[in-house]
């Protein structure tokens, strides 16, 4: 269900910072609007976000309801060799979803 | 067949019954407060080495773009450990946690968040070393989230 988009880049020098960017395609729903009848409309949300590059943490993110819909999130990952970029995220239905990228250091 | 004074009545009751309908309840400074209390203990909480980016005047407040910084450095033990991010007048203040590891390159995150109203957002930061740094940005908000 949810389509996720990643901007990582192919190619980094090492020892460089370099940025990724993350947007996810997800209502996030908060749990705090009313649907026509009047009923809320029940929480669903991405609750927690990881990235990690060849299994170190870059970061975790715990996501609340006020964070807009389609979650954003774009940080700074340190590469010292070539590898893998894991993203791995969660949501309140149970579902769990992760893709990895991979990146090449030189 | 449903007829035209039914359809018109219908239309009336349901706008009466969302009009009726309860505003969301808002967080609380001090509710805001004593979460922050809980993350900090009994240290102290310094103004500083956190910057909170965000426009003092929001448009619409479904989507307002934020970055979070942190002054310190990502790795060593006095490394950042967890920023949180607290939003005063928002029915829920808890908007977003995050916590850096070894292969993080610098202390920075952007994101996008929903503000409910005008407000003031914090953000606390807490490094390996037990330091606690916080920043806050008040701010107006023009449309706000989540009343859609």
């Amino acid at each position: 269900m949810a389509r996720a988009l990643f901007n990582v880049p192919k190619r980094v020098r090492r020892g460089e910072l370099f940025e990724v960017k993350v947007l996810i395609q997800h209502p996030m729903e908060s749990g705090q609007r009313r649907d026509d009848r009047g009923a809320i409309v029940p929480r669903d949300i991405i609750h927690s976000l990881s990235c990690t590059y060849n299994g170190d943490l870059v970061l975790r993110a715990s996501l609340f309801p006020a964070i807009s819909a389609n979650p954003f999130l774009s940080f700074h990952v340190l590469a010292e060799k070539s590898g893998t970029i894991e993203f791995a995220w969660q949501d309140d239905q149970g579902g769990s979803h992760s893709e990895s990228l991979p990146i090449t250091v030189e | 067949m449903i007829g035209r004074r039914r359809v018109l009545t219908l239309a009336l009751g349901a706008a009466a019954a969302a009009g009726l309908a309860p505003l969301p309840a808002r967080a609380t400074p001090e509710e805001v407060q004593a979460l922050i209390r809980g993350l900090v203990g009994e240290g102290t909480l310094r103004r500083g080495r956190v910057k909170l980016d965000l426009p003092l005047l929001v448009e619409n407040g479904n989507a307002v773009a934020m970055t979070v910084a942190v002054d310190a450095p990502v790795r060593g033990p006095d490394r950042v450990e967890s920023v949180h991010v607290f939003a005063e007048a928002n029915p829920l203040p808890n908007v977003v946690r995050f916590e850096f590891g070894p292969a993080a390159g610098k202390a920075e995150v952007s994101t996008r968040i929903r503000l409910a109203t005008s407000q003031t957002v914090i953000a606390v930061a807490r490094t390996a070393d037990g330091q606690l740094w916080s920043d806050e940005v008040e701010l107006l908000v023009t449309l706000a989230a989540c009343l859609e």
